[in-house]
């Protein structure tokens, strides 16, 4: 677990660049509170030895943070964490029981009561030393959203928007982790070196995402956003990375993750060209995350064996 | 890049410490302890009874069924006793017990080490041959190899393929009998090869062993239809169905024997005693054993006459080091730790392994957190996350379904498991339980 707190790293670096303060407060509060209530509740209502060092809850504590818009209040993240560790995790007994990713489970339950304090998004760079008071603006995929929603002509909302490599590098609003996808990339690297995580889910969500975008954009230029846009906005590539590929939610063999993976990426594009939501791989992973038990039943490995005897040597 | 089989595999550190260590001869100790058990299928039945005077060479226990083999005395002396002894698996099994007086051969053994090429005998007869000579699989499954060498009827075999992978770390045996035993071992292929009336067959050697590589490649100029195939290091290649997936890319369905895609395995160590048998008519009463570990004083390769006490092997490696957590008769991922030190060495014992206490542990088990390292590092493409789960909680008929017996108890999957679980613990237990089954509802 420690290998992936390494991974997020670039990530929280380019949170802390981009956010400043804000970036820093909300990581820590979260951290803390996580794994406070994984202590808690495992010492005093399970009645275990403590699990707190298997660093899974200083993974959710940082997924989570990732997860909020830089200036929200302290007592929702403290309910978040309280919601993510307690009803995401320990109520399902504790690490690699849980369905859901935890941090997810959390990020939903605040959008869902606390919609207005968790869509402000602190202006990157401009607001590094505010929190609370941070100025705002709205996210690349909002601005997508209400653009085709209001009819303003493609062409004018696509200005309004940071160019690609902005987008890369991380200018833009967004929640605390998610916006810099360079530092996603590197800690995506990070895992598959260390072999923490094999390459199907990252792939398979990005890649669905790119192809059934990109079908939509071929299709019709003008009313579509380009598959580039999708995936450096919004938060696809921290969800492809490091929430998707959440070990205990999601499947076992390849096969099965591929699906999975496909699943989330085009869940993902019909919340975010015809849902209510400007964004929704939040959701997208969640749904998929409670098909991971049926993956599993129908999906095995290849069993050695069943490639027979037909290559001749 | 090099060939290597297909799905799953591990690559644990290979501490070969005794790679470069020529094979020392072993005294004939004073007594042998010689299980009757020393092979997968029917103990053998012993023919000789307390008092008797035995030669080394001479039949003491014969072949009792189809799958079975016969036992003979690697030393000269008197039957001491035949009892129930401590074998290397645990379990009390029936052995004769010899007491060692001078070294008296069997006078039809040619003990010379001219190197007899020619090959006079039919198919047939070498068959026999090595039927009669005890020999068994020496790469540690110990099945009797003259089994293997009579295909069911309506079954042919088109390759042969020998086995010279040793993908065990720590295991040298092999890789030194390549390199001394080199030619002897290629007229054991070649009289394996007539047996099974093939004309081709390939030698697969992992990549680590250059030295030998290039050794046989050089011999194999001087026989017809033998090749060397490299092979990429990755355990467990020197599993029967993963090697032949390796060597001709053709996989082995489940339940059946390699000869159903035309293939037949033989270990290294099993030609070079076909070729002892049928060229110089010595069964098989010796064999080389590995004896190695991180903390042993001078970690060697040492041939050996069966029987020997396990303690001997150790004092010629220097002894007991003092740091010794457990000692484990063969390799690290597939042996068995020991109770005694006093069991004997029997025909598929390839190494002695002693383990220093500070890694002869497991760390604590923790709960499954679905990490599917155990999936991908499985060489049969089984889940065994699922198969523990299904065995601890004795739900038989869905590790059946699920291919428990697939399962070739490589380890993989415990040495993967990053919660220490003892994943093949249970699916061994899982799969004497589904076994039973199974048989019940033949009969």
């Amino acid at each position: 677990m420690y290998g992936v707190v390494i991974a997020m790293i670039p990530a929280l670096a380019a949170s802390v660049w981009f956010f400043g303060i804000g970036a820093l407060v909300v990581t820590l509060t979260s951290v803390l509170a996580c794994v406070l209530f994984e202590h808690l509740i495992q010492r005093f209502i399970l009645k275990k030895p403590t699990t707190i060092t298997d660093g899974s809850a200083i993974v959710t504590g940082i997924l989570l943070a990732f997860n909020l818009p830089t200036n929200i209040p302290l007592a929702l993240i403290i309910i978040g964490a309280a919601v993510a560790i307690g009803m995401g995790k320990m109520s399902f007994g504790g690490l690699g029981q849980n369905p859901f990713n935890p941090a997810l489970v959390g990020r939903v339950f605040l959008l869902i009561s606390y919609p207005v304090q968790m869509t402000s998004w602190p202006k990157p760079i401009d607001s590094r030393f505010s929190y609370l008071d941070a100025e705002t603006g709205a996210t690349p995929l909002s601005i997508m959203k209400e653009g085709l929603i209001t009819g303003k002509p493609f062409s004018e909302v696509l200005a309004e928007v940071p160019s690609y490599l902005e987008l890369f590098l991380g200018v833009m609003g967004g929640s605390a982790g998610e916006i810099a996808g360079v530092a996603l990339v590197i800690g995506l690297i990070y895992m598959l070196v260390k072999k923490i995580i094999t390459w199907h889910i990252p792939v398979a969500v990005v890649g669905s995402v790119l192809v059934f975008t990109g079908i939509l954009h071929l299709a019709d230029s003008d009313a579509y956003a380009s598959p580039m846009f999708h995936m450096l906005t919004g938060g696809l590539l921290l969800g492809a990375i490091f929430m998707a590929t959440d070990y205990s939610s999601s499947p076992m063999a390849t096969g099965g993750m591929i699906l999975y993976g496909v699943g989330i990426g085009v869940i993902t594009v019909l919340i975010r060209v015809w849902g209510a939501y400007p964004e929704g791989i939040s959701f997208a992973i969640l749904i998929m995350n409670a098909f991971v038990p049926l993956i599993d039943k129908y999906m095995k490995p290849k069993h050695f064996g069943e490639k027979v005897a037909a290559k001749k040597a | 890049m090099l060939k290597t089989f297909s799905l799953g595999g591990v690559h644990p550190a290979e501490n070969k410490l005794s790679a470069a260590k020529a094979t020392e001869i072993l005294p004939v100790p004073a007594e042998v302890v010689i299980p009757i058990s020393q092979h997968i299928g029917a103990p053998g039945t012993p023919v000789v009874k307390k008092g008797d005077e035995v030669k080394v060479g001479q039949v003491i226990a014969q072949s009792s069924g189809f799958v079975s083999a016969n036992i003979h005395s690697p030393v000269s002396g008197k039957v001491f006793k035949i009892d129930d002894i401590l074998d290397a698996s645990g379990y009390k099994r029936q052995a004769i017990i010899i007491k060692t007086e001078g070294d008296e051969w069997m006078a039809d053994i040619d003990r010379s080490d001219s190197i007899r090429k020619g090959i006079t005998l039919s198919a047939e007869e070498i068959v026999k041959r090595i039927g009669e000579a005890g020999i068994v699989g020496l790469g540690g499954a110990t099945f009797p190899a003259h089994v293997k060498l009579s295909p069911p009827p309506g079954k042919t075999c088109e390759v042969l393929i020998i086995n010279g992978v040793e993908c065990e770390p720590y295991l040298t045996s092999d890789h030194r009998l390549m390199l001394e035993k080199g030619e002897e071992m290629l007229v054991g292929v070649s009289l394996l090869m007539k047996a099974l009336s093939v004309d081709r067959a390939i030698i697969g050697i992992e990549n680590n062993k250059k030295d030998a590589i290039e050794h046989i490649r050089r011999l194999v100029s001087g026989y017809n239809g033998i090749s060397v195939q490299p092979l990429k290091v990755q355990y467990p290649q020197g599993g029967e169905k993963q090697l032949i997936d390796a060597c001709i890319g053709r996989q082995v369905p489940s339940g059946k024997l390699p000869i159903e895609v035309g293939a037949v395995v033989h270990n290294v160590g099993t030609a070079y005693a076909v070729y002892e048998a049928v060229q110089k008519s010595k069964p098989l009463i010796e064999r080389i054993v590995t004896v190695t570990g991180l903390s042993v004083k001078n970690p060697g390769n040492f041939l050996v006459r069966i029987g020997t006490p396990i303690s001997a092997l150790i004092e010629a490696a220097g002894g007991l080091p003092e740091d010794t957590g457990k000692v484990i008769a063969g390799g690290p991922m597939m042996g068995k730790a020991l109770a005694s030190l006093d069991v004997p060495v029997t025909k598929g014992t390839s190494g002695v392994l002693i383990v220093p206490e500070k890694i002869a542990g497991r760390g604590k088990t923790e709960y499954c957190i679905r990490c599917s390292k155990c999936v991908s590092a499985c060489p049969m493409g089984l889940s065994p996350y699922l198969l523990m789960t299904l065995a601890e909680k004795e739900i038989h008929d869905r590790a059946e379904e699920e291919k428990i017996m697939d399962c070739i108890e490589c380890g993989s999957c415990s040495f993967t498991c990053p919660s220490n679980r003892p994943l093949l613990d249970y699916i061994r237990l899982g799969k004497g339980k589904v076994g039973q089954i199974m048989r019940s509802r033949i009969k």
